[in-house]
């Protein structure tokens, strides 16, 4: 592939040519903010927050989409760029609920980083906000619509999987939302909880909820692990306070890295000082269960016990 | 120190000479005033009336350059009214005759003559001193920036040994040492008479034992200091030295002096973080790391070695101080350079040092030792001459009084003190933003009275001028300091003070006389 | 010892010391925003209390001793109550605004917000608004922050023993002032940020750190480069870059203290006029080398001069403000390399 020279911030860099602005600009360690993008999503150019400047080019660009170009002079942080982020992000948080006090993603939001690196703050306003529609019928996965910004991450992430395809946009303009399938609950719908969306999410719309109420997550300890559920491997973190395992967390999944339900709670099981109970779906409904069911093990377990005893 | 800072707090009686410990040791300080609030008595002895003397159950502003008259005169007292401690004398002591005899000549009708201070005050300060065992003399720069330095702190021994002040907790002699690892240094052999552990270099045992750790015939005879280098480079005698992170120019006293010696110097290198001062003169400048870029040690004032860790990576291609001394030994010709890393070169320490012997890279992880520290079990020392003095019997030597090199005369009229203030420490700090605009620049404190003879409103431009150099600063007015006096701190080379002060020094340590300048002051046009 | 009983555990625990501090040593946690244990017992935040079997009044755990037989609940229902009901009317009188707060992840007021699920303040009314006072170069003061636990006036009066500042005004005009309420500046105060380190909420924040989030730092325990104390703190590190200082409790000198110094020093670490490269002065003036050609020079001069002047006419000036390790080199160096014993530091300075 052949290379190419851009200007960013002043800094020269070659770069292979399909590379888009923000892939450069991380060559370089600077940090472009982004909400909807995800190198291992198909790029979607929704979120604006990545919008940068490029010399000899009348609009801003969106540095996800943008291709580098020979010879390509850009500005990361210039006033204009800086001025239309606060913009957006103001936007953005007009519609958020303000409980950064106790959202369970604080720490690791990126809404709230943006906001903090640009000295955005929540404004009183009569206007419309979302509605506070939240779907907490899996016990794995909760799903509070408020708190959404519509980037689509989870929609994408879901769609990698062709068997899954849960989640998808519905509605226009204001009333836009994320539905599983019909617009039915996570309970109801076809959703795994392989919790690919919680992992991708990055506000409090999605939230891991076997994680609740556990601790803040600056105040545990993580520690990345490979699931051994089967060959893919998928990177869980293990998240431990007074050396205490607990909770486990999904990590981005990757390209080829489809993370499941199994694989979670196997990786609980292993890790976790006091794992709470698993669930299972049956007939469109969670039930709780034993980890031998869960794990779908009971044939197994049955034929250790007999061939132990006939062992022994 | 001969005590630790964690035993200040419970000291019964503070006696405060000559340090300004709330600016210049602020942690140290602190407890000195949460000492006295709940209760502990205060002795402060300063010109100055610090943060400390105001505080002070007794406060002594003597004349300055005075304090062995005043020492003489308070043993005087204390051996009159028989407050002394004859058993520990008897037990402990020798020369105690000798000292009787020249304290003789310190009642306090002379001494309060000499120092200003009444002699009730003497008489209450020899009384509250003696009231307790658990009584801490702490000293600074106070004492031994003066030509008589040496003798000054002899002096304090004599009067903590002449009551008994010493081998116990919560008493003793206790200088507050200025620099981070001015302990260390010296602890080190960074010293032109001693290798480490203060082992003596005209000692041939010593020599011996460390020609056999380090396989070379050493050179018997004594090393230069540093105002000796600086003469004799003058001289024409030193050709070539070796600078590593220290800035004669604005530290030591004569600037000027300073500047020329620098100049007739054959070569010059310096091995700093920054093109400092005395950089400037140098033929070359080796970038070197900070101590948040390298692993190692400090040793602080109370002898507790601790650990440095290295948090960053040096800029650009600044490389490890110790890295590049043993590159350049190496390229002399010399062996026993080829550590890989910090730790190598402790361990050497070690085996060099016997009050460091115990002490191992994995035993200060978390909390320093103290030396003397003798083997791998041993706890450390808090506190030292614990039942005996190194050297067996304490020997006291008498100290008579002496003028200051330089008094104020009629040209002259102001004398000038010189120390350190809380937001900055000595020249680096300059480089630290916020500390910088907190004090921005000099402000030399001034008495009300000189100000308005001088017609000097506050932070108006002064010059101030000695018989050695003279400068610009800005002055502000303030009862700190007494009529007829000036201070100023030497942190900014904007207003380089130490083109002001004298160079004269001790005989022994080779200490100037930081302390005490006679200057004359002049309103200058505002910048 | 005594005996006592705290959540249907028993336990020995030394005489005189308060339920909150036993509690602590048997691994139960007692919420509280005015309690520390390096200052006098308050009382003030109310939300330590606990239930003592046999009393009538809940009581306030930081400044109540544990007696022999005593019978302690720590989360009891009622007491769960009271606490919430604390943490809603606190919340009902503070900013908002957590999602740019610096305090965020140090916050004592959120912690326990999340721990006893209050999402906001429930009652309307008056709040708090004080105008921020920023003029100094090191700390903020939000006063509209403040939840008057007084840990600040306590550690200046009790620990810094400097007394900037106090309490001032009566009922909801309660605030902590300085002297005639002035700005901080170096001369109402000794800047030593103190008052930073034991605020709960983001009522004081040190300026050095703004922009940088607690969770984004490595903490490094080191010791202190400037005076003689030799007090340990921890360096916070980001992307490699020293971005501030906060205390380290275990510090057998200084514990949670530090001085203005020792808090604020780090700007000279990064400093742009750091020299990075060696110099070497060609017709007067200092050009950058490489290090293989300022070696050679440093190298043939000394060698020469040892040759031509023998090794008493080189000498060297090691440092104060370097390792113990860095001055045994020097020294090793000097006699061992050169053959003198030139070396002096300035010890005596």
């Amino acid at each position: 592939m052949a290379n190419v020279n851009i200007i960013i911030n002043g800094q020269k860099v070659e770069v292979p040519k399909d590379y888009n602005i923000i892939q450069a600009a991380e060559i370089l360690g600077i940090d472009i903010p982004a909400l909807c993008y995800d190198s291992n999503l198909e790029v979607a150019g929704a979120c604006r927050l990545c919008l940068v400047e490029v010399e000899r080019s009348e609009k801003l660009q969106t540095a996800c989409s943008t291709k580098v170009k020979d010879g390509m002079v850009i500005y990361t942080e210039s006033e204009k760029v800086v001025r239309i982020r606060k913009q957006i992000l103001q936007l953005l948080l007009d519609s958020h609920p303000n409980d950064c006090l106790t959202c369970e993603k604080a720490g690791e939001c990126l809404l709230q980083e943006y906001a903090y690196r640009y000295g955005v703050k929540f404004k009183e306003h009569n206007g419309v906000k979302r509605p506070k529609y939240i779907d907490n019928s899996s016990p794995y996965i909760l799903k509070d619509d408020s708190k959404c910004i519509l980037c689509g991450k989870c929609v994408r992430t879901c769609n990698d999987i062709d068997e899954r395809r849960v989640l998808s946009f519905s509605n226009r303009g204001y009333d836009t939302r994320i539905i599983s399938d019909t617009d039915q609950t996570l309970e109801t719908s076809k959703c795994v909880s392989c919790n690919r969306c919680v992992a991708v999410c990055p506000v409090g719309a999605l939230i891991d909820r076997r994680q609740i109420n556990k601790d803040r997550v600056w105040n545990l300890n993580s520690r990345t692990i490979n699931c051994k559920s089967c060959d893919y491997g998928c990177e869980f973190e293990v998240l431990s306070q007074n050396k205490k395992n607990i909770a486990v967390k999904a990590k981005h999944p990757t390209n080829g890295r489809p993370l499941c339900l199994r694989g979670r709670l196997i990786t609980e099981l292993m890790y976790l000082d006091n794992p709470d109970k698993p669930y299972r779906k049956v007939d469109g409904k969670f039930i709780e269960s034993s980890w031998t069911k869960a794990l779908g093990l009971g044939k197994i377990m049955e034929k250790i016990e007999k061939v132990e005893k006939d062992n022994a | 120190m001969s005590n630790s800072i964690g035993e200040v707090e419970e000291n019964e009686v503070l006696f405060i000479i000559g340090s300004n410990a709330t600016e210049a040791h602020p942690i140290i300080g602190n407890k000195m005033k949460k000492a006295v609030k709940s209760g502990s008595k205060l002795i402060v002895v300063d010109p100055r009336k610090t943060e400390l003397a105001a505080m002070a159950n007794i406060w002594l502003p003597l004349n300055s350059g005075t304090d062995a008259a005043l020492i003489n005169g308070l043993m005087y007292i204390i051996v009159k009214e028989s407050w002394h401690d004859k058993e520990f004398i008897k037990e402990r002591c020798t020369g105690f005759e000798s000292l009787m005899e020249t304290i003789e000549k310190y009642p306090p009708e002379i001494v309060s003559r000499i120092t200003g201070i009444s002699e009730d005050m003497l008489y209450e300060t020899a009384k509250l001193y003696t009231s307790t065992k658990k009584a801490g003399i702490f000293y600074t720069l106070g004492i031994t920036e003066h030509t008589t330095g040496t003798a000054n702190v002899m002096n304090l021994a004599n009067l903590a040994m002449l009551t008994g002040h010493l081998g116990i907790e919560n008493a003793g002699i206790n200088p507050l040492r200025g620099q981070n690892n001015v302990q260390g240094a010296c602890d080190m052999g960074a010293l032109p008479n001693t290798y480490s552990g203060y082992q003596d270099v005209i000692s041939k045992e010593k020599r011996e034992f460390f020609e056999r750790v380090w396989k070379v015939k050493l050179n018997p005879d004594k090393g230069l200091r540093i105002p000796e280098m600086l003469d004799e480079s003058l001289e024409g005698n030193v050709k070539a030295m070796y600078i590593m992170g220290e800035d004669p120019v604005l530290t030591d006293p004569d600037a000027n002096h300073v500047k020329k010696s620098l100049n007739s110097l054959d070569f010059l290198v310096v091995q700093d973080l920054f093109l400092t001062e005395t950089a400037k003169f140098a033929d070359v400048v080796l970038p070197a790391t900070c101590y948040a870029e390298k692993d190692g040690t400090f040793t602080n004032t109370e002898r507790r070695v601790q650990r440095v860790r290295k948090a960053v990576e040096a800029p650009g291609e600044c490389r490890l101080d110790w890295k590049i001394l043993c590159e350049v030994s190496k390229k002399l010709g010399a062996s026993g350079f080829e550590y890989r890393n910090s730790e190598e070169i402790f361990n050497e320490i070690r085996l060099t040092t016997p009050s460091y012997k115990g002490i191992t890279y994995k035993r200060i992880d978390k909390v320093g030792i103290q030396w003397p520290c003798p083997t791998e079990n041993h706890p450390g020392t808090p506190y030292l001459h614990k039942g005996k003095f190194p050297r067996g019997k304490g020997l006291m030597i008498p100290v008579e009084y002496e003028e200051p090199a330089e008094l104020v005369c009629e040209e002259y009229p102001i004398l000038l003190s010189t120390g350190r203030m809380l937001y900055h420490y000595n020249i680096m700090t300059r480089h630290s933003k916020k500390l910088n605009e907190i004090r921005p620049y000099e402000l030399a404190e001034i008495n009300p009275i000189d100000a308005e003879k001088l017609e000097i409103k506050e932070e108006d431009f002064v010059r101030v001028t000695s018989r050695r150099g003279s400068i610009l600063t800005r002055a502000t007015i303030t009862d700190k300091v007494k009529p007829g006096m000036m201070f100023m701190t030497f942190h900014y080379k904007e207003s380089p003070v130490n083109e002001l002060t004298n160079s004269a020094y001790d005989p022994i340590s080779k200490t100037a006389e930081y302390k005490i300048s006679a200057v004359k002051v002049e309103k200058a046009e505002n910048l | 010892m005594i005996t006592f009983i705290i959540n249907g555990k028993k336990t020995m625990v030394e005489e005189g010391i308060s339920i909150l501090e036993a509690a602590r040593e048997n691994g139960i946690d007692i919420p509280t925003l005015c309690y520390d244990k390096e200052l006098s017992a308050f009382g003030g935040c109310r939300l330590c209390l606990v239930e003592i079997e046999g009393y009538k009044n809940l009581v306030t755990s930081c400044s109540t001793k544990v007696q022999e037989g005593m019978a302690v609940y720590t989360e009891s229902e009622r007491v769960v109550k009271v606490r919430r009901d604390i943490l809603d009317l606190l919340l009902s009188n503070h900013p908002m605004d957590c999602l740019t707060c610096d305090k965020v992840g140090e916050c004592k007021l959120q912690d326990y917000a999340y721990r006893y699920d209050i999402k906001k303040g429930s009652f309307e009314g008056e709040r708090k608004n004080y105008a921020i006072d920023s003029l100094n170069p090191v700390m903020e003061r939000d006063q509209s922050k403040c939840i008057l636990c007084g840990k600040c006036v306590r550690v200046c009066k009790e620990v810094q023993i400097t007394n900037a500042i106090d309490f001032s005004g009566r009922g909801f005009k309660s605030k902590i002032t300085t002297a005639f309420d002035n700005p901080i500046n170096y001369k109402n105060c000794r800047l030593c940020g103190q008052c930073i380190s034991v605020c709960p909420t983001g009522a004081l924040i040190n300026k050095q750190l703004k922009g940088i989030r607690p969770w984004e730092v490595k903490k490094v325990l080191t010791t202190c480069p400037f005076c003689g104390t030799g007090c340990n703190f921890d360096l916070n590190v980001k992307d490699g870059k020293v971005v501030g200082v906060t205390p380290n409790p275990d510090s057998p000198v200084n514990g949670t203290s530090l001085c203005v110094k020792g808090r604020y020093h780090i700007d000279f670490i990064n400093s742009p006029d750091r020299i990075t490269k060696p110099l070497i002065k060609k017709k007067g003036e200092f050009v950058e080398a490489s290090w293989e050609e300022a070696m050679e020079l440093v190298v043939n001069n000394l060698k020469d001069t040892k040759e031509k002047y023998g090794p008493d006419s080189i000498a060297g000036l090691s440092s104060a403000r370097c390792t113990n390790e860095d001055n045994f080199v020097f020294q090793k160096m000097m006699r061992v390399a050169v053959g003198t014993n030139n070396v002096d530091h300035c010890a005596r300075t």
